[in-house]
């Protein structure tokens, strides 16, 4: 075991997977030698060459463009974008291309090899164009897979599981933890599943789902609520397409509530997603409204941040209302 | 009409190679043979205040974020001269869409020390509202469109920009600045494209300062900079040397002639260099040597102009010392009221998303408001805001 921040983390990952592979090529802007704006491609360049880590010219859709093309030829691409308020010049190409290929062609070709990491999320004093949670328009688009760590640790099982996987994913690193989450890595190769939820606190009273840095906000709600002698599930979705819901299920089914929390506006957000599932398959257990605890319906503000953000005080607010409903 | 030739003949473009159009050396003396641009005496001088001022700004703005006064904080140290000069170039009235390091020509438009700070502060004077972060500036009255964060948007905006100055015949045009690096993206093509295709009064200026970020410019692009490109879209360009202001100013104004007078765009590479870090969150170290550096502060383009002012009689060393001290007591005493200001309204969260704010910005407003006055320690500036609010009695009673 080591000790590890979160890039330590996602680098240590990608070490792993150039080694291992030679088919697998790190690029993005300033990924070379600079090793990435966060750092977390350093030194990835010095140990496996400019021809698998390097910088490309300042073009997201040709960056995801150029990675398609790599993918369907049988490479492992693992293409960075700086910042995920960025990944939209992309969008076409990861929308009508990446998630597409294996479908339209019946599998003569497929861009399974992607990874596109991003990073993404707010509480970093970046406004509206270094803050932004895109899942949910990705999580719309069949033929994707969206992963989200909360740690360290999850950072690098699943960032390896990702780059592994027969499918394209959207990585989505939140940034805030970057060097504030620490924690136990060890040092060899692991993989954590994708697709699977991770119950990480067992209770009965109230389901708490979330995902990324969600789940440290969260952590601290479940806290305030303890305190109050309420007991929360708490659950990590980690994968948010396919999502598994079962787990949440499975949960609500034995508490009866539930609250999901993301900082992304409630609007055609992830948790309306939950909330319709869960009502479907768990209606006459529910014994309160599903709350949504998430950001405004208006793009990321910079100065009333901490206003706008789904923070501890909120969800635990929901929690409290959910249980004295 | 198509000519035809009977062996394999590819063609590279590099029999077009550019030159670049200089006119003031680095002692701020003229070259041999170039020409003085018609150039008034105080036009010369509101250039090189403009200059010197956003030199200042820049270097007691970045000390004060490294005092952590301020969160973050964006130099266009190096490049005064390209932006100064292309500012002055224009008339005040046509449209300047920026990237983010072009202080310089709001400066030389005349935005107040107090109009920078309120934006770089985020405060309740800031135009923009306290929403994005500091160095976005933007003002209606300069025609000075507010910057957006992800690059090159602002490029094809421009082309559409011109196109409606030309149907308003209003004899306008638009210039867009952009870095080296942002040129790499769709939009940028895209905007070149249309602009000649519908031949639109759009100047496309681009700051080529040899990096992004970390990424140097031989890693951006193969061919011989941004300007060949211009040929593909059949559009004017023109080279020119972005650390001699005169030959800035002298080159935008003849683009200014072309895109008003006859309605073509024109492309212009400013050549010249980031002197100062990418911004205030990065270390250049990391990617290039000092040495690299010094070669360019060698050419430093605001003592350039200095040195042709004072050669001219135009300038002289003690308004040169009295300008210097005014220009830094007067950004710390703007600073110093922009930080004690208060911040934006909480109002302004939901404001501007839409013209009107919709049911379902309204009730979770209420919502947050109610969960504020609940833990108003949480949230000082909520709850401040708030206070006021039940002060001027324009909050509703009783919700608490
Ligand atoms: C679409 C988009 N991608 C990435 C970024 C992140 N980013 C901000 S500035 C920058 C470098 C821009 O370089 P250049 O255009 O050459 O301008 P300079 O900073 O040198 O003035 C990058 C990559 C962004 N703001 N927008």
């Amino acid at each position: 075991m080591a000790t590890m921040n979160m890039l330590q983390a996602i680098n240590n990952a990608l070490d792993i997977a150039m080694a291992e592979d030679e088919k697998v090529i790190c690029f993005g802007e300033d990924v070379g030698i600079f090793g990435g704006v966060f750092r977390a491609t350093s030194h990835l360049q010095e140990k496996f060459g400019k021809s698998r880590c390097f910088n490309t010219p300042l073009v997201e859709q040709g960056i995801i463009g150029f990675a398609n093309g790599l993918a369907a030829q049988g490479s492992v691409p693992v293409a960075e974008i700086q910042f995920a308020d960025y990944i939209f010049p992309a969008f076409d190409q990861i929308v009508n291309e990446t998630a597409k290929f294996r479908y339209r062609s019946g599998d003569l070709f497929n861009v399974g090899g992607l990874t596109i990491r991003t990073p993404y999320g707010g509480g970093i004093a970046g406004g509206l164009y270094h803050s932004q949670s895109p899942e949910a328009y990705f999580t719309h688009t069949p033929g994707l897979k969206v992963v989200v760590p909360r740690n360290p640790y999850q950072a690098k099982g699943l960032l390896l599981a990702a780059i592994r996987d027969p499918d394209p994913v959207l990585f989505l690193e939140p940034k805030r933890l970057y060097r504030a989450a620490v924690g136990d890595v060890p040092e060899e190769d692991y993989q954590l599943p994708i697709g699977e939820a991770e119950v990480i606190k067992e209770g009965t009273d109230i389901t708490v789902v979330g995902w990324g840095a969600q789940m440290e906000v969260i952590g601290k709600a479940v806290e305030l609520a303890e305190e109050q002698g309420i007991a929360c599930d708490v659950i990590d979705l980690r994968t948010l397409l396919p999502w598994d819901a079962d787990t949440v299920v499975e949960s609500v089914l034995k508490t009866g509530r539930l609250v999901v929390s993301h900082e992304a506006p409630l609007t055609g957000g992830f948790a309306g997603e939950i909330a319709a599932t869960i009502q479907e398959r768990c209606f006459l257990y529910l014994e309160s409204p599903i709350a949504r605890v998430t950001g405004l319906d208006t793009p990321f503000p910079l100065v009333l941040e901490k206003e706008y953000m789904p923070d501890h005080l909120k969800i635990f607010e929901a929690i409290r209302e959910s249980v004295n409903f | 009409m198509t000519k035809y030739v009977h062996q394999p003949d590819f063609m590279t473009g590099d029999e077009l190679s550019i030159p670049t159009f200089s006119l003031l050396d680095p002692e701020g003396d003229l070259y041999p043979g170039a020409v003085e641009p018609e150039l008034e005496r105080d036009h010369a001088r509101r250039i090189y205040q403009a200059m010197l001022a956003t030199r200042i700004l820049d270097e007691r703005m970045l000390a004060a974020q490294r005092q952590g006064r301020l969160s973050f904080y964006m130099q266009c140290t190096g490049e005064e001269a390209a932006v100064v000069g292309a500012a002055a170039a224009l008339n005040d009235a046509d449209m300047i869409m920026a990237q983010y390091r072009e202080q310089g020509a709001l400066m030389y438009r005349g935005f107040s020390i107090d109009e920078f700070m309120n934006q770089l502060f985020g405060n309740d004077l800031d135009y923009g509202k306290g929403r994005q972060m500091p160095i976005h500036y933007g003002s209606r009255k300069l025609h000075y469109m507010t910057i957006s964060s992800p690059l090159a948007t602002q490029i094809p905006q421009a082309t559409g920009y011109a196109y409606g100055q030309k149907l308003a015949g209003n004899g306008h045009c638009t210039l867009t600045f952009f870095g080296e690096g942002a040129a790499s993206e769709g939009d940028f093509h895209a905007a070149l494209n249309m602009a000649s295709v519908h031949q639109v009064p759009v100047i496309f200026f681009c700051r080529n300062n040899g990096y992004a970020i970390s990424t140097p410019a031989v890693e951006q692009f193969a061919a011989d900079g941004i300007a060949p490109r211009a040929f593909g879209y059949h559009m004017h360009v023109i080279r020119v040397d972005g650390n001699d202001v005169l030959a800035v100013y002298e080159a935008t104004r003849q683009a200014r002639k072309i895109a008003v007078e006859r309605n073509q765009p024109v492309l212009i590479e400013a050549m010249s260099y980031r002197l100062a870090a990418h911004s205030s969150s990065d270390d250049p170290s990391g990617y290039r040597s000092k040495d690299e550096e010094e070669v360019w502060r060698a050419k430093d383009p605001v003592l350039r102009l200095q040195k042709w002012l004072l050669k001219k009689q135009w300038w002289s060393e003690e308004e040169e010392t009295t300008q210097q001290e005014t220009l830094r007591r007067e950004v710390l005493e703007t600073m110093k009221r922009a930080e004690k200001r208060s911040s934006p309204p909480l109002e302004s969260l939901i404001s501007d998303v839409y013209a009107d704010i919709t049911p379902a910005l309204q009730r979770q407003f209420d919502q947050l408001k109610r969960h504020i006055r609940r833990y108003p320690e949480a949230y000082p500036r909520g709850a401040a805001s708030l206070d006021l609010d039940v002060g001027t009695g324009t909050d509703s009673q009783g919700e608490a």
